[in-house]
């Protein structure tokens, strides 16, 4: 059981509804300070992801999500308190919100957040499509690995998520759904910003169709 | 325990002796054939076998609990069965909440419908009542396009992976006179429809050459199919001890029912097929998913419930 057992009772009831059948190619879990970046589609791809994730790696894993959305109340206390989200303020702020975030505080909130034993749960669209493409990829994931060159890259394509809880609905609608997590990312520091992303990005992709 | 009755209590006995029995050829085969093309045709027979135990296990279980113990095995069986049918399918946006109706609202009502065994409603909910406020349902949500598929296909998915496949578990409202429990019904129709479908893939795999349907169903011979059909047949036959027919009556609708049972995995194939896929899930260990299983069950049900209720229930 994990030392929060109202998370690890919302993970299972997650892995319920959504049959996740999980595929693991070309890699393995490991223990090791990992990003995992997936395709964003629903409200559950955190948890689904996250649950898929072995026991000892889980209780080391965080989210990040989007301040603007997740900072008050049901909300910031699923995110905050029960999964330990690291909320971060997007740079294209919702509507209601004025200031433009600096990029470097988000970055050194994951930063901190990690400290040298915590995997992060990020997704890099920022924002949750209708599950046809997967839109580009914001730079976040870019100055963090920056920062931390030596940082593990797992893709995880998420399946089907989106015709579970699609994004505007409450009640969610059991399918089968799949995660195929893929070979970790090597980041290049001479590699552009957006030649990284999209490689970031077509690595995640690829994933779809395997 | 008074759910067990003497017939019920030789019949699991019977189940078991198979079991047993197939664990062992099972074994030998496993130990003597080296042959690595086989290999992989026997690992996937120990697998079924071994899921068989499981199955009949559960079946056993909730057979002696009581009728509650049946309605919610079938009644997770139909929303299982439900959910792989629609991950296959091409679903839309607009679909949603209808089908959040069609799990969540028609398939629990279908069950309770049994429960309090109401049958003028259990009988017309879904082919009535689903089929007119599924597509009134849809046409809320202004999404025209394909609007007749996505109808057709909510509403197949609810005939059989609920309407149908909860007529087995409709055989207990029956009340057949001076034949006790109607449980021993139940469990007639799924060893009948079950054995057939093993006794097809048995002789199939022994004798198998003759291809019935190559493209729908390329493991179905016609040796495995009237193996199948006669030897299932014929223990259905000897089992009209445990039914209100006679032996003569009871080869009859065992014959009906592996009948029923073949036209079901050939429809049920055909929809895989034109999907493009083996099976429709991976639950069941060695067999694939619950309506890879029950496909056979959704065909046989209904028509075996409506020969005993019209010719032996007043």
């Amino acid at each position: 059981m994990s030392p929060r057992p109202l998370a690890g009772i919302i993970a299972g009831a997650a892995r319920l509804i959504s049959g996740v059948n999980v595929r693991w190619i070309d890699t393995t879990p490991d223990p090791r300070q990992t990003v995992y970046f997936a395709n964003h589609t629903s409200h559950l791809d955190f948890v689904v992801l996250w649950s898929s994730l072995p026991p000892e790696i889980r209780t080391r894993t965080r989210p990040v999500a989007a301040q603007d959305y997740w900072e008050k109340g049901l909300r910031r206390a699923i995110a905050v308190n029960i999964f330990r989200a690291v909320l971060v303020a997007r740079r294209k702020p919702q509507e209601g919100q004025t200031s433009p975030a600096d990029p470097r505080e988000s970055i050194d909130h994951m930063l901190d957040a990690m400290g040298n034993d915590h995997s992060l749960i990020l997704f890099p669209e920022g924002t949750r499509g209708t599950g046809e493409e997967v839109a580009a990829f914001k730079s976040g994931l870019y100055y963090l690995c920056q920062r931390k060159p030596d940082l593990r890259l797992v893709p995880g394509y998420l399946n089907n998520l989106n015709r579970i809880l699609p994004k505007g609905e409450f009640l969610p609608v059991p399918f089968i759904s799949q995660l195929t997590f893929g070979p970790p990312l090597t980041f290049r520091p001479e590699e552009p910003k957006a030649g990284f992303l999209a490689r970031a990005r077509e690595a995640l992709c690829r994933l779809r169709d395997l | 325990m008074k759910n067990l009755e003497p017939q019920l209590v030789w019949a699991f006995a019977g189940v078991l002796g198979l079991l047993a029995v197939s664990s062992l050829i099972g074994l030998i085969l496993k130990a003597t054939i080296k042959k690595p093309e086989v290999q992989s045709t026997i690992a996937n027979l120990n697998a079924r076998i071994g899921a068989w135990w499981i199955m009949s296990t559960i079946f056993a279980l909730t057979l002696v609990i009581g009728p509650i113990g049946s309605l919610v095995l079938f009644g997770l069986m139909s929303l299982l069965a439900l959910r792989e049918y629609v991950t296959l399918l091409p679903t839309r946006r607009a679909d949603h909440r209808t089908l959040f109706w069609a799990f969540f609202i028609f398939t629990p009502l279908q069950y309770c419908l049994i429960g309090i065994q109401w049958y003028g409603m259990f009988a017309i909910l879904i082919p009535v009542y689903a089929f007119l406020f599924v597509p009134t349902r849809l046409a809320i949500t202004g999404d025209t396009e394909s609007f007749l598929e996505r109808a057709s296909t909510i509403q197949w998915g609810l005939m059989i992976c609920v309407y149908c496949l909860s007529y087995t578990p409709a055989l207990l409202m029956l009340k057949v006179p001076g034949y006790g429990r109607p449980a021993k019904l139940m469990l007639y129709l799924v060893l009948v429809d079950q054995l057939s479908d093993v006794l097809q893939y048995v002789w199939g795999k022994l004798l198998g050459r003759h291809k019935i349907a190559p493209v729908v169903s390329p493991n179905k011979t016609w040796e495995g199919f009237v193996g199948g059909v006669v030897t299932a047949s014929a223990i259905g036959t000897a089992l009209w001890w445990m039914t209100p027919f006679t032996p003569a009556v009871a080869a009859a609708v065992s014959l009906t029912i592996t009948l029923m049972g073949f036209a079901g995995g050939l429809t049920m194939s055909a929809i895989k097929r034109d999907r493009g896929v083996k099976d429709y899930g991976t639950l069941i260990k060695g067999h694939g998913g619950i309506l890879d299983r029950m496909d056979s069950m959704c065909f046989a049900a209904p028509i075996f419930f409506h020969i005993v209720r019209y010719f032996y229930v007043r």
